[in-house]
Order: C-alpha cells, then sequence, then structure tokens
C-alpha cells in the first residue's frame, strides 16, 4: 500500500527574527516556554518547523497568537524569508508545465526572487485574515482578480472578465457588483472575494490564514460553508490556519499544534479534540467555551 | 481480519496536574471476515474506547491492533502513518459514534450522499441512493432536505449509520447506533446489518439491546473489569437463528 509522494515538504522551517545569538536554540521554544530568547532578545517566530501535506488534503495548524502558525503560512507564500529549513514540491505534469526551469526535489528557498514569484503567482493562492493584505481595495473586485491572472501569464481581457465573473458566481459574490470597489463591500463579502482571488490560478496550494477570525458567526458559516463545498469540488491541498478549533473540526482532517514556534502535537484532527495528548493541547480543547 | 492483542488505554489529563485515568484494561480479540463480534460490559469498561482505538480516534497506551486491509495486506492500525489510515477510513471503515456529530447546515440526503460523491459517483445518482436509504431507514422524506441537527435523536442515529453503510464499508464500528430507536426502526436496522454482514462487512460493535446481540453476533467478547484480569470472548452457536 504505497501513497504518491506528498505535494509539499517542509523540513525544520526556521524564523528568527533579531541577530540571533548561540543560546536562542536553547532558550527558546515549547521547552523554554517563551519564544523570546532572554538572552540577545531575537524572537523565534517558528523552529524545525517540519510536515507534509498530500495531494488533495486539509492540513490545520492550530495555536494561539504569537505560536508562530502564521509565520509558517507566510514562509511557503514566500512573503517572508526563513532563516533555516528546506521547502519542496512534487508537482504533476500540468502545474509543472510552466515551470520548465523547475528541478525535481529543489529547495524553493534556493530559488531566485523572480523564480519564487513566479513560482507564487501559478501554484498558490492565500487568503488573509485582514482583506487589506490579499486585496487592493481601489481596485475593482473583478480587478482584483484579473490582476492575478495576469500576474500568472494570462493576457486576453474578456477571458479574464469571464474567469472572474465564474469565480465571484462560484464564491456567492453576485457578479452585478463585479465593477464595485471592495472597499464597499461587506467583511464577509470581502474575505469571499479572496478566496475568487486566490483560487482563479488553480493553485496547487491554498494557504487560509484566519480566514474566518473577525467576521459575525452567521458571516463565519456561510464563508467555511463555502470553504468546504470548494474543497470537495476542486480537492486542492490546503492549509488552514486557525486558532479556533471549530474551524479545525469542520475543515480539516489532520492537524498540527504549534506553541512557541515549535509543533507540539500533530494527528487526526478527530484525534487532537478527542484524545489531546500534549498538556497545551488539553488546555486548549478543555477551553472550548 | 482483525486481531487486538493486549491493547490498553489510559487517559493522562495534564489540566487535572497529571491525573491517571484508565480507560480499559487489556484487551484481546480477534474477528474473522464478514462476522459481528458485540462487546459486551457494564458502562465505564472502556467498550467506546476500544472502538474509538481502532479508528484511531484515540491513541493506543499499549497493544497493537492489525487489520487485514482490502489490498490484502496486515497493518498495525496503532502504527499506520495517518495518511494511510485516512485513506483507510475512506476507502473500507465506518465509525457511527454513540453520539451523533453531523456536520452543520448539510441536509440529510448530503450528509449521505458524501461518500458516494468522494468516490466520484455522479451527484444524482448519490442523492437518489441516498434518499432511498433514508427512505428504507424509515426518514420521512419531507426530512431528507432539512439539516439533521434539528432531528430527534433516532433520527440522527439513521442518519448517520446511513451515511457510515451507504457505500458498506469492510469493517465497520457500531457504538449502540440502536439506543433511541423505537422497535419498528430497530427491525429495520438489524435486517440491514445482517445484509452488509452477509455480503462480507465484519463488525465490531456495541448493542445494549439483547435481542440484536442474540440475532447478529457471531461472538462476544466481554470487557474486563477495570484494573481486573483479561477479558472473555466467547463464540455464539447458531441456534438462535433456528
Amino acid at each position: 500500500m504505497t501513497l504518491p509522494p506528498p505535494i509539499v515538504q517542509v523540513r525544520g522551517l526556521t524564523r528568527r527574527f533579531g541577530t540571533g545569538c548561540p543560546a536562542c536554540p536553547e532558550l527558546t521554544g515549547p521547552a523554554a516556554e517563551t519564544n523570546q530568547c532572554p538572552r540577545c532578545r531575537s524572537v523565534t517566530a517558528c523552529r524545525e518547523v517540519s510536515f507534509e501535506l498530500h495531494s488533495g488534503e486539509v492540513l490545520g495548524i492550530v495555536g494561539e497568537s504569537g505560536s508562530g502558525k502564521s509565520t509558517v503560512v507566510r514562509l511557503l507564500h514566500f512573503d517572508l524569508a526563513p532563516t533555516a529549513g528546506e521547502y519542496r514540491l512534487n508537482l504533476n505534469g500540468a502545474a509543472a508545465a510552466g515551470l520548465p526551469w523547475l528541478e525535481p526535489g529543489q529547495n524553493l528557498f534556493e530559488l531566485g526572487p523572480h523564480q519564487r514569484r513566479q513560482l507564487r503567482n501559478r501554484l498558490m493562492g492565500i487568503v488573509y485574515q485582514n482583506p487589506l493584505l490579499g486585496l487592493r481595495l481601489k481596485v475593482t473586485a473583478g480587478g482584483n482578480i484579473a490582476e492575478r491572472l495576469l500576474m500568472a501569464g494570462w493576457r486576453r481581457v474578456e477571458r479574464m472578465r469571464e474567469r472572474a465573473a465564474d469565480l465571484l458566481a462560484r464564491t456567492e459574490v453576485p457578479v452585478e457588483r463585479m465593477d464595485e470597489l471592495p472597499r464597499h463591500f461587506s467583511g464577509g463579502m470581502q474575505q469571499r472575494v479572496q478566496i475568487a482571488k486566490a483560487l482563479s490560478t488553480d493553485p496547487a496550494v491554498l494557504l487560509l490564514d484566519e480566514v474566518t477570525t473577525g467576521l459575525d458567526v452567521s458571516v463565519q458559516a456561510r464563508v467555511l460553508d463555502l470553504i468546504r463545498s470548494l474543497q470537495r469540488e476542486l480537492q486542492i491541498a490546503t492549509i488552514v490556519v486557525s486558532h479556533d478549533l471549530g474551524v479545525i473540526r469542520m475543515l480539516t482532517t489532520r492537524t498540527l499544534v504549534m506553541r512557541y514556534g515549535g509543533i507540539v502535537e500533530q494527528g487526526l484532527s478527530d484525534q487532537i479534540l478527542e484524545d489531546p495528548q500534549h498538556p497545551y493541547t488539553q488546555l486548549l480543547v478543555n477551553s472550548t467555551l | 481480519m482483525l486481531t487486538v492483542e493486549k491493547l490498553e488505554k489510559q487517559f493522562v489529563s495534564h489540566v487535572l496536574n497529571g491525573k491517571e485515568i484508565l480507560g480499559f484494561s487489556p484487551v484481546s480479540f480477534s474477528v474473522p471476515q464478514a462476522t459481528a463480534l458485540g462487546l459486551s460490559g457494564p458502562s465505564g469498561t472502556g467498550k467506546s474506547s476500544v472502538l474509538k482505538c481502532i479508528y484511531r480516534t484515540y491513541v493506543a497506551s499499549a497493544g497493537t491492533i492489525r487489520y487485514h486491509s482490502g489490498a490484502g495486506d496486515w497493518v498495525d492500525l496503532t502504527l499506520l502513518p495517518e495518511n494511510e489510515l485516512l485513506r483507510l477510513r475512506r476507502a473500507e471503515m465506518g465509525y457511527v459514534a454513540q453520539f451523533l456529530s453531523v456536520l452543520p447546515r448539510v441536509s440529510a440526503v448530503d450528509t449521505v450522499a458524501e461518500p458516494l460523491l468522494a468516490d466520484g459517483v455522479p451527484r444524482e445518482e448519490a442523492r437518489d441512493r441516498a434518499r432511498r436509504l433514508l427512505a428504507r431507514l424509515g426518514i420521512e422524506r419531507s426530512l431528507h432536505d432539512a439539516y439533521p441537527a434539528t432531528f430527534s435523536g433516532g433520527e440522527k442515529q439513521r442518519v448517520n449509520l446511513a451515511r457510515a453503510v451507504i457505500r458498506p464499508p469492510r469493517l465497520l464500528l457500531l457504538d449502540e447506533p440502536t439506543a433511541s430507536l423505537d422497535p419498528g426502526s430497530l427491525q429495520v436496522v438489524l435486517d440491514l446489518l445482517l445484509e452488509l454482514k452477509a455480503a462480507g462487512t465484519t463488525l465490531v460493535a456495541i448493542f445494549h439491546d439483547r435481542s440484536i446481540m442474540d440475532r447478529l453476533m457471531d461472538a462476544v467478547y466481554r470487557m474486563p473489569e477495570k484494573g481486573g484480569e483479561t477479558g472473555q470472548l466467547a463464540t455464539r452457536t447458531s441456534s438462535h437463528e433456528t
């Protein structure tokens, strides 16, 4: 019984803010119960994070704010550069076709900025908690999507408009509002435009960073339902970052628990929720209202 | 096709300062393919926990759970990599929990049809088969498009069961799936489970209803007392079927 290789492989992912000192690895992390080194004051936002993401899988990363979960996602999206670590993608033929320079087994963190950007535009989609990071509020909803398609190499305007309209319809944004500015949209609708934009290039990997945090409960439910139905339909390998165990329960099959920058526990999502092993995970599960 | 050996479970509660709570004392049993094994014993002896360990919702503390997979190899479910376990769950395992955990805002028919859709069955056909199974289980047609969250306990249980068996699993784990059913529905569920067994499904189940235990089970494993000696496996004669 052999499964195909994972689509994403991450090894030893580490990001430190600050100069760092030889004592950092020992004086920070889950065991030290801090992410700031008491000697050099550098913050190790994530450390030695290793995991795999399989094709079609939805992986959860859960932890409180400051646990490093968003840093991991931003490193994978090349928004930040890592201090150390390896990042590999195993692509199928179609996804790899547009990137002839990409060698199999290549550590993506060693690529140049131009190649990283190309990779991100063609293969990755991200939805941030804050729509300001994912959308340009002074560009129309349709324009936001077209912009992303342009970066991925699309050229024909009418095809881009068709694609944008199709995606907005699928993410339940009224198509007649395509030419309006997202700044006039509600929070839930801005998130749906972000999702449409992230999906527009048929990404191989989708990153969702606290997408429902800050939304009203009923709006949250609609956005989650949308993500779930898109997930079932499109089967994109997805990483869902959330501090909300309800989101983890609803969307993911496997979960990593992070604290002070390190993974303290990982397992099947139902196991993490029903039989948590690490003291911190137990606290988290027992803290749900 | 399933052999559980010296399986143990302790919970360590760090919230309660590392307090250890015994899930169940060592459990060993073996279930041949296309037979049903009942777990019996007073409440609190860990019957549900055994099922959860097999399904890996609980992490076993000791022992092995060897399973003969559809691919023909023996795997230890306590050690199998998570992704392979997930694949097994999807492809050949069913689990019906004691308490319903349906997804919110998904209609009964879509809840039941989902495993078929995941298998690539066209949407209309999947929904059609889901409706027929729900109808067979006595769920009124008017409820098929409603959310199970609003259903009665017995209706929820049947929706859960329908979802687990719409694509007959090789291994079916049942945790009191008939606790809130009336005698009529009980008979329908029993007939369905007997059919699955005849078609090759292996069952490990907990029923508090003695008549179901008698009519469905080929063997019964009596859970050990907590901290007590080992449990007992008794094979039933088939005389009750005559």
